[in-house]
């Protein structure tokens, strides 16, 4: 258990001062995955074999004095729709279930040359398209804080496997709030930086306007040194942009004596509940008294984020997964009279309910007679809120409000309600509509012991400001305990 | 913008696009749930748009390109291996020309 | 009375860009590979992959739209285009449908009826599909990728063409302009220039156009004037019997000489557009519309009128050598050099070609160099050697770009100047041929051709022809 407790930062600084080897951290991670998996099932697959020759290869590099960096010798995990070469990758989806990507993500090769290890692929909404990770066509995965709980949702594998110490960060995507809001869920710090930041190069597109690849980690220094892992320019990447700034940690823990705090007023109204509101505004204090303004103001057009958001997600899903159709990879139906049942029956079999019903909704918008009354209605609308942000972030240096209205809730509840679920993504989707960069870390825990996450949201290529006062904030909350300790004995006894 | 119902043709026309068949209780479902987005969709109309231009691109990027240079890539294997059905390099699927 | 009708007819025209590789990834743009062998992640739709725009592909259609008086659109955008097909490998075609680089252009056509003007709607950059090989026998189909993502330009005209002479006109107007710009190589057969007519016929004087009908599947100049014939034929009777012409797509048949409706059964054609998000626009700055324009050749009709002034050649051997960009400037460069423009054009002309077709070889690939070809002529002007000795020298150039003078020089094929030994070889000839002189004094001038020919021999081919049967003549009158 001990080296569990490391952060990513620390366990890497142990591995090059010889104290620990690269295979003991991975053993400890993978003996939690043993022991937890059964109750998280935050896994689709686990490399077993990979992760231990990667394990060899990287001590052997460490040795040789070429690994240098923040994360050399951390064992991770990785979202499943983060392309792994000749490492199944499968949205969680039965559609990709044998999928072998002959390329890895760069931000996965990024982290490679970093030097990290990794174990496994992490569950997730099928595509990406879900709050819960209930989606996933493999099985559900479960609140390591509270096994009756979601983890929340896309990268609600990634979220649960950090929490519970089966791995020592993960990547997750984040489209509309899939890496913030499990993170607030399961008690962790999660990223999502300024769209451009982190190439989409090998991640599977489900809204390729709105989405990033990001960390989940243990704390803000490791969640700076990851994103300063991943950061980089790509070609690949039209959409990449060249970060000049890309030293997070650097400048981590600058003080925030000045900094100008901006809390939307409508962050707080209906549906939030009290205790996440007493706790986000008590964080908003400790930044106060570490030397920050804070005001409020009003970000009224926030209100259409989510309708325009849904509108383009599942107009770009449409078309994205529009490729996914039993020709040159993954699932094929086995029993068709021609091509045409072949599409429809090798793509009813292999997607879920929920990524039909998203391409259903998003084909419906783009007909070409609706074209103006949704999709370009709501590309201006996406203009609005942008504006909107832009004006805000000529008073403040970073706005702060909760990541989600409720804490994690219970397993079956979501599903049942999914419009309900939809307006759960209210705090998160406007970030990823104007690109800026959000955080979310925790700040609290609720009656029934579940964490509550705090979002601070700065201007587009200010996450480092985001990452400072995120720093500033943990330092002034002080350790936020993890979950396994307690949990693991109620599971063995 | 439509705040009526969608109706069963619709339904299977969009379906058709998106080459998807759905089961009775799927259709069903999908369509009530659909219908309650759009609703909600609707409330974009109270937003005053008229003088906005649509937001394609979140960044002013513009001119992103490469050089006209081979790079050849060794993936062709790699990326059959992933087909279902392939014979002497292609790959097999059911006859486009409709008799 | 019968009634009289108009057609009208507009084109599409698909033109594959000579690029080395492909619109939006890196993978070779060639033919004739093993199936799926020039491909990679981006060009076979593999889910994470993303595309990055090809620059020169753009610069080609620039200059294609310059080329045919377009305006240039300074801010553009991809958009996606959604359906399903197998050789589509991500079920949308990134192409331009709200943003096309080029608009409203216009060409000049001449044909039997006169000048005319014919406009160009636009020109938008997309990417082709992969090939699909089918098996009627197993009710199978094969698919091949590595024409997948190859750029292409679609040329989209007014429906303001009335028949199959205007159709091939405006073709082969456009065709010199992007082969002069090296854009494309425009071949029909081949496929890298796909021509679809759309048409329409209504009754003489009513001012709005027919119901129209899309053709596909026309690989020939033949071909398309015979669909647009036979469309016309089959609209006409259509309407002139009460009938009703339906808008569909239909695909021509060569053979058989008939069209048939492409029928989709299962397809809804509602390619929900929208802009692709992978893409960043394009911002075309009036610096590079200028740049682009300073780089423009001068095209066919220029050079044509150009060469009439400059050059005293035939008109035939004008429109001939411009036909072909390549040679033209071959000839340009000859024909400056030699100062002797007919020469040049007939060395071109007869000599080039036939030994091109012979080894089947495109003119750019060409090995000797304008330089040895005017040296050539200079010496054949300068009567150093003769015109079968230039033959000679000319084959031995054609293959290695050999200097023709150094040849010349190296295996003495210098024809003979020398007056005494010319006559010596006469004497000779003479000499040796008795019978022949008598016939010659008696009237048969034909074996003159017979004592030049052996003179010929004597001198190893060497000799000027004019000048010996000029000597053979005096010297005959003499007798024995």
């Amino acid at each position: 258990m001990g080296l569990l407790n490391l952060t990513a930062v620390q366990l890497s600084a142990k591995i090059k001062a010889k104290e620990v080897a690269v295979i003991e951290a991975l053993d400890a991670a993978l003996e939690q995955i043993e022991k937890l998996e059964r109750h998280i099932h935050a896994y689709v697959t686990i490399d077993w074999e990979g992760a231990r020759r990667g394990a060899e290869e990287v001590q052997e590099k460490i040795n040789k004095g070429e690994l240098k960096g923040l994360l050399a010798g951390v064992p991770i995990g990785v979202k499943d729709n983060i392309c792994t070469e000749n490492l199944l990758t499968t949205c969680s989806s039965k559609m990709l279930k044998n999928f072998l990507p002959p390329y890895s993500a760069q931000a996965v090769e990024n982290l490679k040359k970093e030097g990290a290890v990794i174990i496994g692929k992490t569950n997730m909404d099928e595509f990406a398209m879900g709050s819960t990770t209930e989606t996933s066509a493999f099985g559900v995965t479960k609140n390591p804080w509270n096994e009756e709980h979601v983890p929340g949702g896309s990268s609600g594998g990634s979220a649960a496997a950090v929490a519970a110490g089966q791995c020592f960060f993960a990547l997750g995507s984040d489209t509309g709030g899939s890496i913030r809001q499990p993170a607030s869920y399961c008690g962790i710090v999660g990223m999502k930086p300024t769209y451009g930041t982190v190439s989409r190069y090998g991640l599977i597109a489900y809204g390729s306007s709105l989405e990033q690849i990001g960390p989940l980690c243990k704390d803000v220094t490791d969640c700076a040194a990851v994103l300063e892992g991943i950061t980089s320019y790509d070609k690949k990447d039209s959409t990449s942009v060249l970060r000049k700034d890309k030293d997070f940690i650097k400048d981590l823990k600058e003080n925030i004596k000045g900094m100008k705090i901006g809390i939307p007023k409508d962050y707080f109204g209906k549906g939030l509940s009290e205790e996440v509101k007493e706790a986000v505004l008590g964080a908003a204090k400790e930044l106060e008294k570490r030397g920050a303004s804070l005001e409020e103001f009003d970000l009224k057009h926030v209100s259409y984020a989510i309708p325009a958001y849904y509108v383009l997600a599942c107009a770009e899903a449409s078309s994205n997964l529009g490729r996914f159709d039993g020709v040159k990879y993954g699932y094929r139906a086995e029993e068709f009279h021609g091509l045409h049942q072949m599409y429809k029956k090798t793509r009813s079999q292999g997607f879920g309910t929920e990524v039909k019903k998203r391409i259903m909704i998003g084909s419906f918008v783009l007909r070409e007679a609706y074209y103006e009354a949704y999709y370009l209605k709501a590309l201006k609308v996406r203009a609005l809120i942008k504006e909107e942000f832009h004006k805000a972030f000529e008073k403040y240096d970073i706005l702060l409000g909760p990541t989600t209205p409720v804490t994690a809730p219970k397993l079956g509840d979501s599903l049942l309600d999914p419009m309900n679920m939809y307006l759960g993504d209210i705090y998160t989707i406007a970030v990823n509509l104007a690109g800026l960069p959000g955080i979310s870390l925790p700040c609290g825990k609720d009656k029934k012991g579940l964490p509550i996450g705090l979002q601070l949201i700065g201007d587009c290529f200010m996450d480092k400001k985001v990452l400072q006062a995120a720093y500033a904030y943990e330092e002034a909350r002080g350790r936020f305990v993890p979950c396994i300790d307690e949990k693991l004995k109620s599971w063995h006894s | 913008m439509m705040r009526d119902r969608i109706s069963d043709e619709t339904i299977e026309y969009v379906a058709i696009l998106a080459k998807l068949e759905l089961s009775r209780e799927e259709k069903e479902k999908i369509l009530r749930e659909m219908e309650k987005m759009l609703d909600y969709f609707s409330k974009l109309k109270e937003v005053d748009t008229s003088m906005i231009e649509p937001m394609s691109h979140l960044f002013d990027l513009s001119n992103v390109f490469r050089e006209d240079q081979i790079e050849k890539q060794k993936k062709g294997e790699e990326i059959l291996k992933n087909a279902p059905q392939v014979k002497d390099r292609m790959i097999h699927v059911p006859g486009t020309i409709e008799e | 009375m019968e009634k009289k009708y108009e057609t009208a007819i507009g084109l599409e025209i698909h033109v594959e860009l000579s690029t080395k590789t492909k619109i939006f990834c890196s993978c070779p743009a060639s033919f004739g590979e093993e199936p799926n062998t020039n491909i990679c992640p981006v060009c076979t739709g593999m889910p994470g992959t993303l595309p990055v725009l090809n620059k020169k592909a753009v610069e080609y259609a620039i200059a294609v739209g310059l080329g045919t008086g377009c305006s240039i659109t300074q801010y553009s955008k991809f958009d996606r285009k959604n359906y399903f097909y197998p050789d589509n490998p991500q079920n949308y075609q990134i192409t331009q449908l709200y943003m096309p680089i080029c608009t409203k252009g216009t060409l000049e056509i001449e044909t039997k009826g006169g000048v005319k003007h014919i406009s160009i709607r636009e020109i938008h950059l997309e990417e082709d599909a992969g090939k699909l090989f089918h098996d009627q026998e197993t009710h199978s189909s094969f698919v091949d990728y590595n024409r997948s993502g190859i750029p292409l330009i679609e040329i989209v005209t007014e429906p303001q063409m009335e028949n199959g002479e205007e159709v091939i006109a405006f073709i082969k107007k456009l065709k010199f302009i992007i082969q002069y710009l090296g854009a494309s190589d425009c071949k029909l057969q081949e496929g890298s220039m796909r021509v679809d007519v759309n048409l329409s016929v209504r009754e003489a004087g009513i001012k709005e156009l027919g119901v129209r009908t899309e053709m596909k599947n026309l690989n020939s100049f033949k071909a398309i004037e015979r669909a647009i014939e036979g469309e016309r034929e089959r609209q006409q009777k259509i309407l002139s019997q009460g009938g009703r012409i339906i808008q569909e797509t239909r695909r021509w048949d060569d053979e058989k000489g008939l069209s048939f409706a492409m029928r989709g059964k299962e397809d809804a054609k509602d390619y929900r557009y929208f802009p692709d998000p992978d893409l960043a626009p394009l911002l075309i700055s009036n610096e590079w519309i200028e740049e682009m324009k300073e780089r423009q050749p001068e095209f066919r009709t220029e050079k044509i009128a150009r060469y009439k002034r400059e050059y005293s050649i035939p008109d035939y051997d004008i429109e001939w050598l411009t036909e072909n960009k390549y040679l033209a400037d071959f000839f340009e460069k000859t024909a400056e050099l030699c100062r002797n423009p007919k020469k040049a054009a007939n060395w071109i002309m007869v000599e080039t070609m036939h030994l091109l077709k012979e080894k089947e070889m495109e003119p750019k690939e060409l090995k000797y160099s304008p330089e040895n070809l005017a040296k050539l002529i200079g010496m054949v002007d300068k009567k150093v050697i003769n015109g079968d000795k230039a033959k000679e020298v000319f084959a031995h150039m054609f293959e290695q770009n050999t200097d023709p003078e150094k040849y010349v020089e190296e295996n003495g094929l210098k024809a003979v100047r020398d007056e005494r030994i010319l006559q010596e070889a006469v004497e000779e000839v003479i000499a040796g041929n008795p019978k022949s002189v008598e016939d010659f004094i008696r009237g048969k001038e034909k074996v003159l051709g017979f004592f030049v020919g052996q003179t010929m021999k004597v001198l190893k081919g060497r000799g000027d022809p004019e000048r010996i049967t000029q000597l053979l003549k005096e010297r005959l009158k003499e007798g024995l």
